[in-house]
């Protein structure tokens, strides 16, 4: 079991409120995964001559994340600025996010690359929803839309770098309720096709590396969410965010669980109704299972 | 008192009061009485165990295992359901004014449970006598398994529907994807057209009972074969 919840804003005039109408939903999922929680969250992008956002992360909480950005704008050109949140850290730089990202996998393997793009932050903490979410102040934060991730894990070990959400290529997210059966096969795949770097030896992170592998050849967030019903095995519900858009997909056999819901306003997806049920204006919005193996999309997805 | 007053429904506002609580107050409430459960918002495992004749009109959408073993309560859901509405009902009448998540009705031995919008996967799955009227389409896999009672299905049903039935009858109005192992279509007898004339009137449901077709069982896979004696 893990919980899910995804919320993507129509009305601009909400984005103000996006994390204070977001923490509650993740919350209410907390029993479906008391392990680690993680939130992604698309907010403005980085500053002006720094437009690049990277969220990182260290197992050691007084790691010198000032003496990282001295060296990246070293190796990189431009400068570099951080910022430390809680365990984690924002990085704004230059340059493509693509390449920082590859800078930080081959030169500093201490430090794991949460998210790399212009607009996504990742946060994500072995424990439990609340704390987490008010770690890092998610209720204060504004944004266009968020997915969050509740883990009961049964794949791979329960720690921060295996808690979801996963962000494999610029300002994509994926979480994930189920478990892939050919993902290392699909990962292999990916590595000879690609040389996709992963950094976890999750499940999840695979299907994350298989849509940004698919967007590199051009495919929509949908059209690739399309192609990953013929080439992912296994029971999944996945959320997937990108830069200004927002999708669902079911596996076929549909064991795990997903509630859309949509107004004018808002759409909302969570593994179970009660995640919604508090969000303004739910009483008129449009409600329903997302059905088996047919890809939902809203944005530019 | 006058009869209004005692029989107007006692409320019950789930954002004051316990799952548990209000579901100890309708098992042990007296049969006739009736209730109305407000701000259900998703919760789960709401009016379950019932045991007597009570009236309950849950108000908004209810999450998971609605209504379970329900055996002689008259439930209804003023909203969606989650999944395992009304498992292993017994007795009673269960509807919901909108769609039902999967596993609806699963293992239910008795009652009437009615589904006014879609059921999702594996309605019915299991059955064991309770009677199912669905006013919209199915998911996959439905009926898998059931031994006895109906399924009356006013839309579609997407594939495997009645794979390894027993003895449920099933009624669709609609279209069937691929049909599950075992499950034919077989003729439409009077007596099946009264017992389906019979549901879709109990269930409130407008639909011309001579637009449907009847699937069974070809008893293939449950019953034993003569010429497999060797293998035993």
């Amino acid at each position: 079991m893990c919980g899910i919840a995804g919320l993507f804003l129509k009305t601009p005039e909400l984005r103000p409120k996006l994390g204070a109408l977001f923490s509650p939903m993740l919350q209410e999922m907390s029993e479906r995964g008391p392990d680690s929680a993680g939130i992604a969250i698309y907010r403005e992008a980085g500053r002006g001559a720094q437009p690049c956002k990277l969220s990182l992360y260290h197992g050691d909480p007084a790691f010198d994340w000032k003496e990282l950005a001295r060296d990246l704008a070293a190796a990189m050109g431009g400068e570099v600025e951080v910022e430390r949140i809680a365990s984690h850290a924002l990085l704004y730089a230059s340059g493509a996010p693509a390449a920082l990202r590859a800078w930080l996998l081959a030169e500093r393997q201490d430090v794991r690359v949460m998210s790399a793009g212009h607009s996504l932050e990742i946060y994500k903490e072995i424990g439990l929803p609340a704390e987490i979410l008010e770690r890092f102040a998610v209720p204060q934060m504004a944004g266009s839309h968020a997915i969050g991730h509740t883990r009961m894990a049964t794949e791979s070990a329960v720690t921060t770098e295996g808690a979801h959400p996963f962000n494999t290529g610029d300002d994509l997210c994926l979480v994930h309720n189920g478990s892939l059966s050919n993902h290392h096969q699909v990962k292999r795949w990916l590595q000879r096709q690609s040389g996709a770097r992963f950094q976890t030896e999750n499940d999840s992170e695979v299907a994350a590396g298989y849509l940004t592998y698919r967007l590199s050849e051009g495919a929509s967030i949908a059209e690739a969410l399309e192609a990953a019903l013929t080439d992912l095995d296994g029971f999944y519900t996945f959320a997937v965010g990108t830069g200004d858009g927002f999708a669902v997909l079911r596996d076929p056999i549909a064991c795990k669980p997903a509630v859309l819901a949509e107004t004018d306003d808002w759409v909302a997806m969570a593994s179970e109704f009660r995640a919604i049920a508090r969000l303004p204006g739910v009483e008129s919005a449009k409600v329903w299972e997302p059905a088996p193996g047919r890809v939902y999309s809203w944005g530019t997805a | 008192m006058s009869t209004a007053l005692m029989t107007a429904p006692e409320a019950l506002d789930l954002d004051r009061l316990e799952v548990r609580e209000v579901n100890r107050r309708l098992q042990q409430a007296e049969a006739g009485e009736s209730f109305e459960v407000l701000n259900p918002l998703g919760r789960h495992s709401l009016a379950v165990g019932l045991q007597r004749a009570v009236a309950i009109t849950l108000r908004g959408h209810v999450g998971y295992y609605c209504a379970g073993m329900n055996d002689g309560g008259r439930i209804t859901v003023d909203g969606n359901a989650g999944t395992g509405l009304a498992e292993n009902m017994m007795s009673g009448l269960v509807r919901v004014t909108g769609d039902a998540s999967q596993s609806a009705g699963a293992s239910g031995h008795g009652g009437l449970l009615v589904i006014e919008g879609n059921a999702a996967a594996r309605c019915g799955i299991s059955l064991k006598g309770l009677d199912i009227v669905v006013g919209g389409s199915v998911g996959h896999n439905s009926g898998f398994m059931a031994q006895a009672g109906a399924l009356v299905i006013c839309g579609d049903a997407e594939a495997g529907l009645g794979d390894s039935l027993y003895e449920t009858r099933i009624y669709l109005r609609g279209t069937a994807g691929d049909l599950g192992a075992d499950c034919i279509e077989k003729d439409m007898r009077p007596e099946h057209l009264s017992q389906l004339t019979d549901l879709l009137q109990r269930a409130g449901i407008d639909a011309d009972p001579a637009d449907f077709r009847r699937y069974g069982s070809s008893r293939k896979l449950y019953r034993f074969q003569v010429s497999n004696l060797g293998s035993y």
